[in-house]
Formats: structure tokens, sequence, C-alpha cells
């Protein structure tokens, strides 16, 4: 344990890197897929919303999950990262939901930029906190 | 490229999008010791920053607009971590940080994609 590859912050390790890096893979190509098979109905980016507001729900389960169960080492680690940085990290978007917010502004539509703005940030965090509810339930 | 190798080039550079938003947020953590989840800020408002550039020059990008806007910039950029993060605050008492974290990151990553927006529109023209 005193190897430099264990001496080496977490973020940094190459195993850290792999488990993102695949987990990401994943989370950002179901996001793509998604956001070709939804709708966009009234103008507004509607399926970027559904993404992160279920991404956020996921999320706080998982992250709660994996804290009941015990400390953040060994599996529970890899999947925290697998899952949670790399999957439900790059499923999420904060770039897209601010430029498609940008674009609602930019085509004269304020209100439904405010409102489609705050919506996410809401409900998205109403999510996580139905998403950390489940989480610490499921073992008690 | 279009097709399946899009996909699989999306999907490729949003997992290396991914693993740059942990490093990046690592090397934060580490340096600046705040009780605050600063990292994630940084990470969504350059991110959105970029991606305003890049959505105003994607007519001269072609396929390469949907790999670096979709892909790279949306796996680096994170909703479900900056969500996690304000209710957590919240839960510890800390609301002025949680309603800082929810709606300033909000409003200057709003301001970042504008400037980006911004700043490609002056160079593709």
């Amino acid at each position: 344990m005193t190897s430099a590859a264990h001496s080496r912050p977490l973020h940094l390790r190459w195993s850290s890197i792999g488990l993102v890096v695949a987990g990401g893979f994943i989370g950002t190509l179901a996001r793509y897929l998604l956001s070709l098979a939804l709708p966009e109905w009234g103008g507004m980016p509607w399926p970027i919303f559904l993404i992160n507001i279920v991404g956020a729900f996921t999320l706080g389960w998982l992250l709660e999950s994996l804290a009941l169960r015990g400390p953040d080492l060994g599996a529970r680690r890899a999947v925290r990262l697998w899952v949670g940085t790399g999957m439900l990290g790059g499923f999420t978007t904060y770039s897209t939901f601010a430029v498609g917010t940008d674009g609602l502004f930019v085509t004269g539509d304020v209100v439904p930029g405010i409102v489609y703005a705050v919506a996410t940030v809401v409900v998205g965090a109403a999510a996580s906190i139905a998403g950390i509810a489940l989480g610490s339930r499921g073992r008690r | 490229m279009t097709g399946v190798w899009l996909a699989l080039a999306v999907a490729l550079a949003g997992g290396v999008g991914a693993a740059s938003r942990m490093v990046l947020d690592g090397a934060v953590k580490g340096r600046v010791r705040l009780p605050y989840p600063l990292g994630t800020t940084v990470i969504n408002v350059t991110g959105s920053l970029v991606l305003g550039f890049v959505t105003a020059i994607a007519s001269g990008l072609g396929p390469w607009a949907i790999v670096l806007g979709t892909g790279l910039l949306g796996g680096y950029t994170t909703f479900s971590t900056a969500s996690y993060e304000t209710v957590r605050l919240a839960q510890a008492g800390r609301w002025r940080a949680a309603l800082t974290n929810a709606f300033g990151m909000l409003l200057v990553a709003l301001a970042a994609a504008w400037l980006g927006l911004w700043l490609g529109g002056l160079t593709a023209r």
C-alpha cells in the first residue's frame, strides 16, 4: 500500500480514470440517443430537462445507497466512479442546459426561458431529494 | 462521419469529458480548501462558455460540432452532481450556500454561455 500508485490521489489514478471514461462513454451515448429519439414539444428542450431530472434522481439514490453500505472503498468506490461520476455525470449535462436556455432568450422567448431554467433547477433538486430518500429507505 | 461512427465518437468524447471533470474537480478540491463544491461550478461555467462558442461556429464544424458539444462538453459538464451538492448543502442547513450553488451557478453559466455564443458569432462572421 506504500507504492506510488496508491499514494497518488484518487482522481489521478489510471484505474479511476478508466472507470470514469467507461461510464462516461455509456452515459453520453444514452443522452445522445435519447435526445435524438425524444420530441422537443412546444419549442422547449424538454429531452435535456427529462435527462437531467432522471439523472439527478438516480445519482441521489446511488450515492445514498452506497454511503449507507459502508465507507467509500473498494467495490463501492469503483461503482461510485463508474456509475456515479462516469455514467450519470456523463448522462446529465449543464452546458447543453445553459446554451439551450440562452437559445430561448435569443429567439425572444424570455419567459419560457426563465420557466425552463428555474424548473430544471427546482425539479432537479426535488429529484435529488427523492432519490436520496429512496436510497436511505432501502437499508432500513 | 455519420450514424454509428458518429455515435461512437460522441460517446468516446463523453468519456474523455467525464474523466476531465473528475481530474479537474479533484485538482480544485486539493488546492482550494473550501467547504463549498467550487469544482462543479468551475466545470459547468467553463463548459457552458465553450459550448456557447462551439454552438455559434457549429456550421463550420460539421459533425465535429456534435462530437465536441454533445460528447466532450456534455460529458464534461454535469447537472446531477450539481443538484446533489445543492441538496447536501441545504440538508446541512447551509441555505445561503445551497441557493448560491443552485441559482448563482445558473446565472453565471447562462452568462458564460451567452459570452461564448457572442464570441463565436464574432468569429463566424
